[in-house]
């Protein structure tokens, strides 16, 4: 698949009955995340139900965010970083990769189908690659219906992850994209 | 009938869903417990005393000082009585594992309630000809009974009222359980300070491994592995990484480490370390740091030794979970 397809400007039926999932969309800082930002240069479109979220590497990716992003509505996670051999971190985007078989076959026995957790590399120049995968994932789990997951699930555990966050010494700085963004960008 | 007044504080221990382990811890701290009995008015501790329901619902709000409850929410009955005590109590505790995030009992929450049902009333050797199941109303000659409902999923005590302090452990430590009643009376005096409410008592704030005395390398493992006999492994070494499925990187401290010291892998009895949002997402990433291979399908040969990975990652937190169960269970919820 080279060029990413795009589906056709829906009608408004389509707007009433396509269920429409939401995709969360994890990159990282080095390469997916510019493959995606190269997607937008260069006008190649994906599907807007992607939301992505910038990390400094795939490896930095805490199988508590795919779970949390689960119990507050998402349908889907794709899991995307630099390809094996060229991440930025030497090998952390393997820890990642270990991370992700281990993680899907927990979700599996939870009754979470494993195509609504996908992990995808992608280098700086693939814009139409991680379009196309968008758009695939996209699919995929449109086939597959919504999650579902109850809206309780996360508000009502008990579990604070922001100060559960902070408990661990204020990591959650490369969560949030605004933090994100203030870090050194040697290229730019 | 009524106890005579006293003006000593007064204490309550009850047990939700729970396997009677936790009433057994207390009173393994032995002859301390008449010091709790001279310190305490006991007005509830069904396993001990003979306090009654009615008396507790006799009482002012805030009447009862203490109120130990161990045990998870179950059936509407625990979730009522819940609710009672945290009325009358001026701090609730949720003592014990299956309080604080569900245990044993909690892994209910893999599974629906008809396929729970089924289990116990209709599997092949189960004698049942009839297809009797439990029902929460029974019209008998003098009227209508309810019973307790089993309710779709089973519940921590922290989400269903507002919890003060926790004491984790599958059992607490007998020795943690008299250091906390001795600080808990030593703040009632004034002797001492009371911890900040939400606080975790009992326990340290770090990880198992970290009481650990295993030695710990860089070594890195091919697959996971069931203890067949101890004589195969090392008994100096960090048990996973020997391959053994060991939860303590992702345990909170506390209980001694008594567990690997022995050569048993830890089970992770007392819940989550400080900071870990989630117990199996904390441990994942563990079990992923330690696998040597770095191609698919040499990965999935190492985790193909982890044959129950929703039991192994959430053997006693289930309940309290990011996701807390299966959305099979979460279906029947739902329906409910």
């Amino acid at each position: 698949m080279n060029a990413a397809p795009v589906s056709p400007v829906p009608t408004e039926v389509d707007l009433q009955t396509v269920f429409e999932p939401t995709v969360i969309g994890f990159t990282c800082n080095w390469c997916s995340y510019r493959a995606a930002d190269l997607a937008g240069t260069a006008r190649t479109k994906y599907p807007p139900n992607v939301r992505l979220i910038r990390l400094m590497c795939s490896g930095r990716l805490d199988p508590a965010f795919v779970l949390k992003a689960f119990a507050e509505g998402a349908d889907a996670v794709m899991i995307t970083g630099c390809h094996p051999g060229e991440c930025h971190y030497i090998e952390q985007n393997l820890k990642a990769l270990r991370r992700f078989r281990l993680l899907r076959r927990t979700l599996e026995a939870l009754g979470i189908e494993p195509q609504r957790v996908q992990l995808v590399w992608a280098s700086a120049a693939e814009g139409v690659h991680i379009a196309a995968e968008i758009a695939r994932v996209t699919d995929e789990v449109r086939a597959l219906g919504p999650l579902d997951w109850p809206a309780d699930a996360a508000a009502d555990t008990g579990i604070n992850l922001d100060s559960a966050w902070e408990a661990t010494g204020g990591q959650e700085a490369e969560l949030a994209p605004a933090e994100a963004e203030q870090a050194p960008e040697a290229d730019r | 009938m009524s106890p005579l007044p006293t003006t000593k504080p007064k204490l309550a221990i009850f047990g939700a869903a729970s396997c009677g382990g936790c009433d057994i811890a207390i009173v393994n701290i032995h002859e301390h417990i008449l010091e709790v009995a001279a310190v305490f008015d006991i007005v509830l501790w069904p396993t001990v005393t003979d306090g009654k329901y009615s008396d507790i619902e006799a009482m002012a709000d805030g009447e009862i000082t203490v109120s130990l409850i161990n045990g998870s929410m179950r059936t509407d009955e625990t979730v009522h009585l819940a609710r009672l005590l945290r009325r009358k109590s001026q701090f609730l505790v949720a003592f014990g594992s299956c309080a604080s995030e569900g245990c044993i009992p909690g892994l209910a929450n893999l599974s629906s309630r008809e396929q729970i049902l089924d289990t116990v009333y209709s599997t092949d050797s189960t004698e049942n000809p009839d297809r009797v199941r439990p029902r929460w109303q029974v019209g008998i000659p003098e009227g209508v009974l309810d019973l307790p409902e089993f309710e779709p999923m089973l519940r921590t005590l922290d989400q269903v009222v507002d919890v003060d302090y926790t004491i984790p452990g599958c059992p607490p430590e007998s020795d943690q359980i008299w250091a906390v009643l001795q600080a808990l009376v030593a703040a009632l005096d004034g002797t001492g300070p009371l911890p900040p409410r939400g606080s975790i008592l009992g326990a340290g704030d770090s990880t198992v491994c970290d009481e650990c005395e295993r030695k710990r390398d860089v070594k890195r493992i091919n697959k996971f592995v069931r203890i067949t006999s101890q004589a195969s492994f090392d008994p100096e070494i960090c048990l996973l990484e020997q391959g053994l499925p060991c939860n303590g990187p992702a345990t909170r401290n506390g209980c001694g480490a008594k567990c690997p010291a022995a050569g048993a892998p830890c089970i992770g009895c007392y819940g989550p370390a400080e900071g870990a949002a989630d117990f199996g997402a904390r441990l994942m990433s563990a079990y992923a740091s330690v696998i040597q291979a770095d191609k698919p399908e040499a990965i999935d040969a190492a985790l193909n030794g982890i044959v129950d990975p929703a039991g192994q990652f959430y053997r006693f937190s289930l309940a309290h979970s990011l996701l807390r169960g299966s959305r099979a269970a979460w279906k029947t919820d739902g329906e409910h």
